[in-house]
């Protein structure tokens, strides 16, 4: 992976970028001590690492406006940060680039259960949108594992999922408005605090998932619903990855939609059973299954999928009748990664598949693995095909990292084969970007570039990431695009 | 023009030397100036897959055909697209991407989403004309920029659809209403104590004094919701039961805004359900005369006025026709939806639907937008169509 050469014209401007900031925010901290810059040079994806210029942690939209007025007046590159858990590389700096964080954008602006929706600045986490309302009974439904420490400012950058999105639907599907700060300052309204609000173009649908690149998103309005009565989980153990993924098929054609439906593989059941010691059965494949409603209504619905599963010869079915055997089950599923940690370095990735093609799919990755000589572990959201391979290498050892991103360029290529897609959830940033040409004919990406061209005209914000370079160069460089001229 | 391939539609709009007005079955009375491009000759179902919950399909494919198709594996499309056959007095069957142009969605908003929340992916031909995709055909996709929302609601002015892929949902077991005797504020309430529930809630709509509330799934869970309901609303007025059959019926006619089809002028308005109901309603109904019927918990209110209320309204306006009325009432309903006293600084939206075509000419069919966001529409449309050729006059 390659990032753009840090232009030499901009870092020769860089103490007075420096300064300019400081002066124009005299109460916001702007971080230059290449010391403390460390803690910046990376996100999740912490293969790769670069300090930025400078960062700056405004605590008002007016900051971050005034803060981009001057880069923008500098030519100064940004990238925008969330928490930095991004395990895309979307909050990845260059040396030439200034990272404006939204970590002190923390408060919770407006709650209104009549109209149902909850206004927050966007650097607050995940998890703290659903602590706001739950004693009054209610949650924010997008559930990304890392929802302990990652922002919302992230989460609309990058349309995140998560386990419950099967029938909650993604980040965008509950997200009403945002102010979004563009690249030369100027703030902009978008939607508003009601479903498909302003009447105008979807900008807001376009802005979910623009990774950053179209704008610093400083406020969201979210859409808050009221929780279920209950819900619990079922584990059925298969001997075959092909058994399990007809039981899956059955259960949606039957009519029932649970909240979710996982999928491990035998590797990654292996592993999380050793490291969380749940209880897991050693089979080929595991689901596990949840449902809610009330009491009676889980019963219902388990009975239904219960009968489903024993058609399909399960080698295990557990259902759980309390609330610590349910979070038994759950436990080594949200062990999953922690436990992939402790063996090795891994992976994580994140293709979409049809789900039809998942017997297949895991057949080839399995053949893959041996043929790089590399463990593959498989743990995904099997109701929408969201797939999270975890490739197994150890960074220690020269040319494996490199091996492990071409058996996972690999994967993701044969994700898009069978129909489905390089990043279900996580984000395209650096990690995918560069298989971007896989999925897409020069003249779709085209039309994206031209969206890019009407928000950032002068390609100066988080620009090195979600294009192959080779298709931004011009732009970035300042050249004017064929289609503006 | 009719064109029956995507390539044969990018040479069309490659070759065309002025306006072209995008039309699907001309159900929804959006023409505009320009020679017609019938996009209905682009149908057909090419991938249908119920395990995997996907349907693709060439967007002049009609709805009627995709539902009969849905219906024989137990689903539907579950974000319940509106017909304005009956509203509008219009022929034709409305097609797939009909639906998407304009992000058509019914009661079921409330609970499932809207059209766009059920798009997973997009061809289209843009205005340069080049075929285009994005998106794809599974249910989590981030790949690259969101198009698909974007051309969802887009109303032809970006590109002309050619395929859509859309996710169905299994069709619940079964479905009933209860229908609650209580209108204006108390109608309200009604609404927002049964969306404050668990009882998932499909459809909240407020109709001649009374607030229906849908339930769907599995019979005995469709039992015990509907009771559990009808304990907390009935604190505020008499519920009664509307069975299966009664049910569908009325949402049927509430999805197709069946109850305002006697009206010669028809508007839809969105804003937050308070201030749809304090903001706005409160107010209009001390000056104007005209019918409603509430969608969305109250999120969107459909207003209808009839020749005899525009006449009305007309001398409010100073003016002299039922036209003069209807005018005069589109353009204060549209500054109200911006005033932020009446939108309680939540925005609002407001678009006619329904009039004589002889009004056209005089309004802004849609909600005029803040000059910053009509900077950013007008440059994302200069982008995908360089030469304004499509759909021109729509959308501002």
């Amino acid at each position: 992976m390659q990032m753009p050469q840090p232009d030499a014209r901009v870092l020769a401007r860089k103490d007075r970028i420096i300064a300019r900031l400081r002066s124009a925010l005299p109460n916001c901290p702007v971080i230059s001590d290449p010391r403390e810059l460390h803690a910046y040079e990376c996100d999740a994806l912490t293969a790769y690492r670069c300090p930025p210029m400078c960062v700056v942690l405004p605590g008002s939209t007016e900051e971050v406006s005034a803060a981009l007025r001057i880069c923008h007046e500098e030519q100064a590159p940004v990238v925008p940060r969330g928490a930095g858990t991004s395990l895309a590389g979307g909050a990845l700096p260059t040396a030439d680039s200034v990272i404006i964080g939204v970590a002190r954008l923390n408060r919770f602006l407006e709650t209104d259960y009549t109209n149902r929706f909850i206004r927050v600045q966007t650097g607050v986490t995940n998890l703290s949108v659903t602590g706001q309302v739950q004693e009054d009974g209610f949650f924010y439904a997008p559930d990304p594992s890392s929802q302990l420490a990652c922002a919302i400012a992230g989460n609309i950058a990058m349309n995140s999922g998560g386990a419950h999105c099967l029938k909650y639907g993604v980040t965008t599907n509950n997200l009403l408005g945002v102010t979004m700060v563009m690249m030369d300052g100027e703030v902009v309204e978008i939607g508003g605090e009601y479903p498909d609000a302003g009447g105008g173009l979807n900008l807001l649908g376009l802005i979910c998932g623009s990774e950053g690149q179209l704008g610093i998103v400083t406020e969201a309005t979210l859409r808050i619903l009221h929780a279920p009565e209950g819900a619990r989980p079922v584990m059925i153990g298969f001997d075959s990855n092909e058994v399990a993924g007809e039981c899956v098929s059955d259960i949606i054609r039957a009519g029932i939609l649970p909240v979710a439906i996982e999928f491990m593989d035998r590797p990654c059941i292996r592993a999380c059973e050793a490291f969380a010691k749940a209880g897991y059965p050693d089979v080929e494949a595991l689901l596990i299954v949840e449902v809610e409603g009330s009491e009676d209504e889980i019963n219902h619905q388990l009975s239904l999928i219960k009968d489903i599963a024993m058609k399909h010869n399960p080698a295990e079915f557990r259902e759980s009748t309390s609330s610590e055997e349910s979070a038994a089950i759950w436990l080594g599923r949200k062990s999953a990664f922690g436990a992939m940690g402790q063996i090795n370095d891994y992976m994580c990735l994140d293709g979409t598949i049809p789900v039809s093609e998942l017997p297949y799919v895991l057949r080839r990755i399995g053949e893959m693995s041996k043929d790089y000589g590399l463990d593959v572990a498989n743990v995904f959201h099997a109701g929408d095909g969201n797939m999270h391979p975890l490739i197994l290498f150890d960074a220690n050892k020269p040319g494996d990292l490199e091996l492990c991103e071409e058996f996972g360029a690999d994967i993701l290529k044969l994700c898009v084969e069978v129909g489905g897609c390089l990043t279900g959830e996580h984000g395209v940033g650096v990690e995918k970007r560069d298989l971007m040409d896989h999925q897409y004919a020069p003249v779709d990406i085209e039309a994206q570039l031209r969206v890019k061209d009407v928000f950032d005209p002068a390609w100066l914000l988080n620009s090195a990431k979600v294009f192959p370079l080779a298709h931004t160069e011009n732009r970035r460089k300042g050249a004017l695009p064929p289609s503006a001229s | 023009m009719k064109p029956t391939s995507e390539t044969e539609l990018a040479e069309m709009i490659r070759a065309a030397d002025g306006p072209l007005c995008i039309q699907g079955a001309g159900t929804r009375d959006l023409s505009c100036d320009g020679d017609v491009l019938d996009a209905t000759g682009l149908s057909g179902v090419t991938l249908y897959d119920p395990g995997a919950l996907t349907l693709v399909a060439g967007a002049g494919t009609t709805l009627t055909e995709v539902e009969n198709l849905l219906a024989k594996e137990g689903q539907r499309l579950a974000f319940e697209p509106r017909r304005l056959n009956a509203l509008l007095g219009s022929a034709g069957e409305t097609t797939l991407g009909g639906i998407v142009a304009t992000n058509s969605a019914g009661p079921a908003r409330i609970g499932l989403g809207n059209c766009a929340d059920h798009l997973l992916g997009v061809r289209f031909v843009n205005g340069r004309g080049e075929i285009v995709k994005n998106g794809g055909r599974v249910m989590k996709n981030v790949t690259g920029y969101d198009l698909v929302k974007l051309m969802a609601g887009s109303h032809g002015t970006l590109g002309v659809l050619t395929e859509v892929s859309l996710k169905v949902l299994p069709k619940p077991e079964t479905e009933a209403t209860l229908a609650i005797n209580a209108g204006g504020l108390k109608g309200l309430s009604a609404m927002t104590t049964a969306l404050a529930s668990p009882y998932e809630v499909t459809g909240a709509s407020l109709l001649d004094g009374k607030v229906y509330l849908r339930i769907e799934g599995f019979t005995d869970s469709v039992d015990y919701r509907c009771r559990k309901l009808k304990t907390i609303v009935g604190a505020i007025a008499d519920v009664a039961l509307l069975e299966a059959e009664a049910s569908c019926g009325l949402w049927k006619d509430v999805c197709n805004i069946k109850p305002l089809q006697h009206c010669e002028y028809v508007w839809k308005m969105n804003m937050k359900p308070t201030a749809i109901f304090s903001g706005f309603l409160a107010a209009a109904s001390q000056v104007f005369k005209f019918e409603t019927m509430l969608d969305y918990s109250g999120g969107q209110c459909w207003i209808g006025m009839t020749s005899d209320q525009a006449m009305f309204a007309a001398a409010e306006v100073s003016g002299v026709t039922p036209q003069d009325g209807a005018v005069g009432f589109h353009q204060s309903m549209q500054e109200a939806v911006s005033d932020e006293t009446v939108n309680e600084g939540g925005g609002g939206d407001v678009q006619f639907i329904k009039a004589p075509e002889s009004i056209w000419p005089l309004v802004s069919r849609f909600q005029p937008q803040s000059s910053a966001l009509a900077r950013i529409q007008s440059g994302l449309r200069a982008q995908f169509d360089p030469r304004g050729i499509l759909n021109a006059g729509l959308m501002g």
